[in-house]
């Protein structure tokens, strides 16, 4: 079983949104809430639609995404 | 943040200077990402990654990775790194240079960087027009965009840089824009292989000053101006010059092999300690 976890640095996104435009699934949705460096930092909000193909890392300017599998202990040989 | 919680491309970076000066959705950081994929599709040794850069916003990528950098005079990066590398030939140099850098003021040190084929990496970030200094045009600017120097629209012809250094004598040319990044991942993977002078050039999106003045506001507007209007170079071939107007043409334009400087500088220096005299050319001054 893979489950799969998106993470967003906070600190370094910026709030371009090119993840949210360029992501081929839509996985990332744009904010309307700002936080403390005042960015719309875009969510995660469809992680189940990811399938891994690791583009929003590349394309990320601020290298603030992660996009990681957490493999179960089962699968590993 | 937690180690494992971080982008895979932060281990080559400097955390302490993070994060980075470039504007929300500069085409720079981008071509950061790409750079570290080509380079572990390439498995380079990171250790003997040595970075050049000149004036401008795309020369400040140096400054943030984690290597030995050199941040020169405007325009000189290729000279300074044409003598690290013969001083050093095991370094695997890689120029990080912009359009203003390398066709504007820097024009003879690339055009004389392709003609003596060293095993160098130049990664030119064209963003067509001069955004570090207030978004003027610069000699890659396309026919018509407007700029803060040219209000009514700028009348000259832009340079072809992948054209020119080709005809130059460069062995790896191939030009990519920042929204095909898969590929140009595999462009630079190629470059860092190729044993001679590599010419990358990245078209690039400046939100800031290109997209404002041109009426594409956000990095998004100006990505998808390059998807729509890029052409690869097969298919290129095929159409005539005015289908081609405004458009951008990617892809691989040069891969041969030719000799190369830094081992003809070796083979000299050997051939002269082992004989005693230089025997690479017939020389005017030599008797017979």
């Amino acid at each position: 079983m893979v489950d799969l976890m998106i993470t967003i640095d906070e600190d370094l996104c910026k709030g371009c949104n090119i993840c949210t435009e360029f992501c081929p699934r839509k996985v990332y949705q744009k904010s309307d809430v700002l936080n403390k460096k005042g960015v719309h930092v875009p969510g995660p909000e469809n992680e189940d639609k990811c399938t891994k193909c690791q583009l929003c890392v590349m394309m990320c300017p601020d290298q603030a995404i992660k996009v990681d599998e957490k493999v179960d202990e089962k699968d590993e040989d | 943040m937690d180690e494992n919680r971080e982008n895979r491309f932060i281990k080559y970076l400097r955390k302490d200077r993070l994060p980075h000066i470039f504007c929300a959705g500069c085409g720079n950081g981008i071509i950061m990402n790409t750079f570290f994929n080509g380079m572990e599709m390439a498995e380079m040794d990171f250790e003997k990654v040595v970075m050049v850069s000149g004036i401008g916003c795309s020369s400040r990528i140096p400054g943030y990775v984690k290597c030995d950098s050199l941040h020169t005079t405007h325009g000189r990066p290729i000279s300074f790194a044409t003598g690290i590398k013969l001083a050093n030939p095991q370094n695997e140099v890689v120029v990080f240079t912009g359009d203003g850098d390398a066709a504007a003021i820097g024009g003879n040190h690339l055009i004389h960087g392709a003609r003596r084929n060293i095993n160098l990496t130049v990664i030119c970030i064209n963003n067509n027009i001069y955004g570090m200094t207030g978004g003027q045009i610069s000699p890659t600017s396309p026919k018509g965009s407007f700029g803060s120097t040219a209000p009514y629209g700028a009348l000259e012809t832009p340079f072809d840089l992948s054209k020119l250094v080709k005809s130059a004598g460069a062995t790896y040319v191939a030009r990519w824009t920042t929204a095909q990044p898969v590929q140009l991942s595999n462009a630079i993977k190629k470059a860092l292989k190729n044993r001679g002078f590599s010419f990358i050039e990245v078209i690039s999106q400046c939100p800031t000053y290109f997209g404002r003045k041109n009426k594409m506001r956000s990095p998004i507007d100006m990505m998808k101006w390059m998807k729509e209007e890029s052409v690869i170079k097969r298919r290129a071939d095929k159409l005539s010059e005015e289908e081609l107007e405004g458009k951008i043409i990617v892809g691989e334009f040069q891969n041969i092999k030719e000799p190369e400087f830094s081992e003809k500088i070796c083979q000299l220096l050997e051939s002269q300690c082992t004989t005693g005299k230089a025997m690479v050319t017939k020389s005017a001054y030599q008797g017979e």
